[in-house]
């Protein structure tokens, strides 16, 4: 189920296992290969250990068991000084007692590199996010938005084959963000680094990777390209934790292969494709997203069951309408329809029949 | 309110005053603080009702400037050393003394016929004699310890850490002495540049190994502790540890330098009157014989010294600890207050560099 | 108020809506403020006046005074007023005569005796005894006085004389520096055998040196241990390094001479674990090794402290980004870690050495002869020689030098840089 493009394994991480108190473990049997040239996210709420696993492989925690290899090469016990690793961080540690140059300069002393080809690197990386002429300016003079330029700039001075980033746009604001995501994508593209991006946002982690690696409790839950993550999550907690999402409690009633009908809870059938159930009479939750969901009979797909409906409030929000409906029992399922010529406006305490793509509704173990 | 309350602490002020009629006593603290407690303090309070506090001091003429300088002076009546007595006085900073509140002799002589010649001065009263000798630790010499001052200046034969006070004076006689310096031209030899420059090369046979004092409790105390195998001590300090406390203390008289130890107001002292009659009543005949029952001090009174009797644990016979014992004085040496009081700064600001150097 | 001052129809005025000018209202306003901040501070700036500036001024000011001649020869000065540094005539030794005389009528002939003492030491009781027997002086005075103790024509005495008849003098300073006044009059270097003052002074200086750089070098650790540990065995941590705070000095000092004595705990030990033999016990007190001793230990939480307060803000992800940009665990903390903590190094510094400079008591305790300093001397001319300009004009010279020294810091480092916690 996984695509795996172009994966030659440049980071692997086999059977890894890390655990800080000996009781419990922060990172559950971690197994993941990354490809050359790749740009993947681990992404997950707070705690979920994906921040761990990049400290393993940057070289700041090791590993409580199991292997990291970098090109080939098990790193367990290299010293981060010697991985050759650039890294981003979260607050940028800009070193705040020298200039923008010097800190650009840094990592090239600290590998004997003459002046010369320093400043032509320093010009380089510079030039690169459009910051030459702070060369001179301390980190305390500079903006948010252009100390995270300048620390990206000194990740990638020394020219590293694998860049970490840890949340590196979380203290920006939100447009900020959004134009500095498309600067990094553009900065992956054209340097053809490997780029291991940690992140708790999911929209940049859909924006900006080739792959992502949802995490939670210790274990990668799914590892996927965004749309397939988006479109075919593999279990409840990718479909919660990916985009918006309605929920329904039901049993199975009948199973065939990749079609399955699910009896609610209070008696409605509807059709769903089975992810990770395969028992008829097995306990299930039904993810749709908000805006496959169809209201008008006359653009209902093939196959849709359709039940009834009741709509509780409607907001218009401009590009979208989201109206939120009473749905077997339920009010809090939500439906979004695009603000298109002539699109109906639906209004509180009108009875509608709902129904959506079988292919659009999928099972999975509660 | 404002005058109320001016008033109010003004009335209380007083009346602390009046009821608060007190002698305070500035000392040496140790064994002799314990000896003038018992002989003059305790005796007093129960004659006249007047209440007494001991206070101690290092060097008890070292606060009375500081006290009279700052119009703030909380002690009313001093134990200091002879010469600072004079020098303090010339500089007014005790009150006159008329001598004649002093009480006569028990024996019926007049109080200034009665005093040891030079006992009483304008402005204090002797109560003892006392010297600065020295004692060595009897545990550390068992083929016999040193026996004369050359003996403590000497460290090759007898080996080990010295104890010295902290200061020029008794330590440079002590050295002329131990260089041959008959006690009567101890003086004379160290009013010249040539003589102090004696002194200190003496004393720099055994500067390596000596440890400074200050406070005359210390002594005894580096000794029992072995930091020292003899040491430079007030010879009451000696007696009291090696005769009441049983350590193994011999003290050696030879080379010893004795002066009187007096009592006077500091100037301003609160309790004037009070004080006054406290030193009249201390240096009776009977109370300055009663002190030499604690410690081996000598008194100041001729008349005390047939009364002298044995020490209080009512065996040790006093007469032989005494500085002024006809045995003790073979080799023995008055400290000259004027030659003091004139060159006290002199020979100490030497002294320190020496040190330093 | 101020408002019938000014023209009511100057329209360039601008006016509240009752009619006062803008700017006298502003003025009024917050003066009120003013006046009322003012009110909060006054405890503080009368209590700071009274205990603080007060006595410096009073040390500064005795430092270079001292009138117990000028002010009890009388006479004398008027005759060195009007005849200036010719030689005494018989005027001169009457004026001497009549001067004695009152000296020993007030009881002050000590004083003078005293301050000619400081400058040429041996003459205090030529005039305590002239002064005894100053009421049967008769004319001609000069074969009088004369008579009582030819010293009294010495011409160095005069000169003494004449420069005391002035209250204000810098002879506590030249004395301060090792020099004293010489046969000529003039100043000169103090023979060899009595210099002290420079020597103290250097050696302080030293040994302040020696105690806060080991007071860095052994609190650099313990407050980067602080500053990186998790907080319950931070605070842990934390309680002992203040613990010495809430022991009394005397008390601290004292332990360190049971622990530091040749017959004490640390030899003992030493003794015990074959490392020496009794013979070769190890001398740490009354020396420089017990004063430097003791006082790292006193000084050390000086140093940790305000090391700790800015350790606490540098954030472990810059040790981690340099690590990351390749450099050694030592390049990272020179060029990264070390340098954002200069300010810290420059607080602790500045407090520590500063406060070896003044120490006293531990030093009087532990420092024996060669461990001693200069607040030790400054002690003894206060408490035992009772020359208080000479201890004033030793003081001064410590204040001084520590206030250049806070001006070096200043231009070199920046005062603002500095912190303290």
């Amino acid at each position: 189920m996984v695509k795996q493009p172009q994966n030659d394994g440049f980071v692997v991480f086999d059977h890894v296992q890390k655990s800080y108190d000996g009781e419990t473990l922060v990172v559950k049997d971690l197994n993941l290969s990354i490809g050359k040239g790749e740009f993947l996210t681990m992404l997950g709420p707070s705690g979920s250990g994906k921040t761990t696993c990049l400290m393993m492989l940057a070289g700041f925690e090791t590993a409580t068991s199991g292997d990291i290899r970098l090109d080939g090469r098990p790193i367990n016990s290299v010293p981060p000084h010697k991985r050759g690793i650039g890294m981003v961080f979260q607050n940028y540690a800009l070193f705040p007692h020298m200039t923008v140059g010097e800190n650009l300069a840094f990592p090239l002393e600290v590998r004997g590199m003459g002046k010369d080809e320093r400043e032509t690197k320093i010009k380089r990386a510079l030039d690169m996010v459009q910051m030459y002429d702070f060369i001179n300016r301390r980190p305390a003079q500079l903006s948010g938005g252009q100390q995270q330029r300048i620390a990206l700039a000194r990740a990638l001075v020394f020219d590293p084959s694998l860049v970490l980033m840890d949340e590196p746009l979380g203290a920006l604001d939100k447009q900020l963000r959004e134009h500095m995501q498309f600067e990094i994508k553009h900065l992956h593209e054209s340097l053809g680094i490997t780029v291991v991006y940690v992140t708790h946002d999911q929209g940049e982690a859909l924006t900006m990777s080739d792959r992502v690696a949802v995490f939670n409790d210790g274990r990668i839950q799914q590892l996927a390209p965004p749309d397939e993550l988006y479109e075919r999550p593999d279990n409840a907690f990718v479909a919660q934790f990916i985009g918006e999402n309605n929920k329904l409690e039901g049993v199975i009633e009948t199973i065939n292969g990749a079609e399955a009908e699910v009896r609610l809870g209070t008696g409605e059938l509807i059709a769903a494709t089975p992810v990770n159930v395969s028992k008829k009479g097995e306990k299930v939750l039904v993810s749709i997203r908000p805006e496959r969901v169809e209201f008008k009979p006359e653009m209902m797909p093939p196959g849709a069951h359709m039940i009834d409906a009741e709509v509780m409030e409607f907001i218009y929000m401009g590009d979208l309408f989201r109206t939120r409906l009473r749905v077997a029992g339920h009010d809090d399922f939500v439906i979004k329809s695009r603000n298109t010529q002539g699109q109906t406006m639906l209004r509180p305490g009108e009875k509608i029949k709902i129904g959506w793509s079988p292919a659009d509704a999928r099972a999975l173990q509660p | 309110m404002k005058k109320l309350l001016i008033l109010s602490t003004a009335l209380s002020t007083f009346a602390f005053a009046a009821s608060a009629q007190e002698v305070v006593l500035m000392s040496w603290g140790g064994a002799y603080g314990k000896s003038q407690t018992e002989a003059y303090l305790k005796p007093f309070t129960a004659e006249t009702g007047i209440k007494t506090t001991m206070v101690d001091a290092d060097n008890p003429a070292t606060p009375v400037k500081a006290m009279v300088e700052a119009n703030n002076v909380t002690v009313d009546v001093v134990d200091i050393e002879y010469a600072d007595a004079i020098r303090l006085c010339d500089e007014g900073l005790l009150e006159p003394l008329d001598p004649a509140i002093l009480p006569p002799g028990d024996d019926g002589t007049p109080a200034m016929d009665d005093f040891l010649p030079g006992a009483v001065t304008d402005c204090s009263v002797a109560t003892i004699v006392f010297s600065t000798m020295y004692a060595y630790d009897t545990t550390k010499f068992p083929n016999g310890g040193p026996k004369t001052m050359a003996d403590f200046f000497n460290t090759e034969a007898f080996p080990g850490k010295r104890g010295m006070r902290k200061g020029a004076k008794a330590n440079l006689e002590m050295a002329l002495m131990a260089d041959g310096v008959p006690a009567a031209e101890v003086y004379e030899v160290l009013a010249t540049p040539e003589g102090v420059d004696r002194a200190f090369a003496m004393m720099d046979k055994i500067k390596a190994d000596t440890v400074w004092w200050e406070a005359g409790a210390q002594p005894p105390q580096l000794l029992a502790d072995g930091e020292v195998v003899m040491s430079t001590a007030y010879n009451g300090r000696i007696f009291a540890a090696a005769v009441s406390e049983g350590k193994p203390f011999e003290s050696v008289w030879d080379g010893q330098v004795y002066e009187y130890d007096v009592l006077a107001i500091p100037k301003g002292a609160k309790n004037l009157e009070a004080a006054t009659q406290f030193l009249a009543y201390a240096t009776g005949t009977q109370r300055l014989a009663d002190q030499a029952k604690y410690i081996s001090y000598g008194p100041a009174r001729k008349s005390s010294g047939p009364l002298v009797g044995l020490y209080e644990d009512g065996k040790t016979e006093m007469g032989p600890y005494m500085p002024t014992a006809a045995a003790n004085l073979t080799n023995a040496l008055a400290s000259d207050f004027e030659f003091w009081a004139d060159r006290d700064t002199q020979l100490n600001e030497r002294f320190n560099s020496w040190l330093l150097n | 108020m101020a408002a019938t001052d000014t023209q009511p129809d100057d329209p360039q005025v601008l006016r509240t809506v009752d009619g006062v000018p803008l700017k006298t209202a502003l003025a009024v306003a917050s003066r009120r403020a003013r006046i009322r901040a003012f009110f909060l501070v006054v405890p503080l700036l009368v209590f700071i006046l009274l205990t603080f500036a007060v006595p410096i001024g009073q040390m500064l000011s005795r430092s270079f005074t001292d009138d117990k001649f000028s002010a009890n020869m009388v006479e004398l000065g008027k005759w060195f007023d009007a005849n200036g540094k010719a030689a005494p005539d018989e005027a001169a030794y009457a004026a001497l005569a009549a001067d004695l005389k009152t000296a020993s009528e007030e009881k002050t002939a000590g004083n003078i005796g005293t301050r000619i003492n400081y400058e040429l030491p041996g003459t205090r009781s030529l005039f305590t005894s002239a002064a005894r027997k100053a009421k049967d002086l008769e004319p001609p005075f000069k074969e009088a006085i004369l008579a009582l103790d030819p010293q009294w024509a010495r011409a160095d005495l005069w000169a003494a004389m004449r420069s005391a008849s002035a209250a204000a003098t810098l002879n506590f300073y030249q004395a301060a520096l090792d020099r004293q006044i010489g046969a000529d009059g003039n100043f000169e270097a103090a023979p060899e055998n009595v210099q002290i003052y420079v020597k103290l002074f250097i050696r302080t200086f030293v040994m302040s040196v020696v105690i806060t750089g080991l007071c860095l070098l052994l609190g650099f650790p313990v407050a980067h241990l602080l500053a990186v540990l998790p907080l319950r065995h931070a605070s842990l941590l934390m309680i002992l390094v203040l613990l010495p705070f809430w022991t009394s000095l005397l008390v601290r000092t004292t332990s360190w001479m049971v622990l530091l004595q040749s017959q004490g705990v640390v030899n003992d030990l030493l003794v015990a674990l074959g490392v020496i033999t009794t013979d070769g016990r190890l001398e740490m007190m009354y020396n420089q090794t017990g004063t430097i001793i003791a006082m790292t230990h006193i000084l050390l939480p000086f140093m940790i402290l305000p090391l700790y307060s800015v350790m606490k803000t540098i954030p472990p992800s810059y040790a981690r980004a340099a690590r990351s940009l390749g450099a050694t665990s030592w390049t990272t903390f020179r060029r990264i870690y070390l340098p954002q903590t200069v300010s810290g190094i420059g607080a602790g510094g500045i407090l520590c050495f500063i406060l070896a400079v003044g120490y006293y008591i531990t030093p009087a305790l532990v420092g024996g002869a060669d461990g001693t300093l200069i607040s030790n001397q400054i002690a003894f001319h206060m408490q035992k020689s009772l020359n208080w300009s000479l201890a004033a004009a030793l003081a001064a010279m410590l204040l001084a030098a520590v206030l250049i020294l806070y001006w070096a810091y200043d231009r070199l480092v920046g005062i603002d840089n500095m912190k303290l916690g």
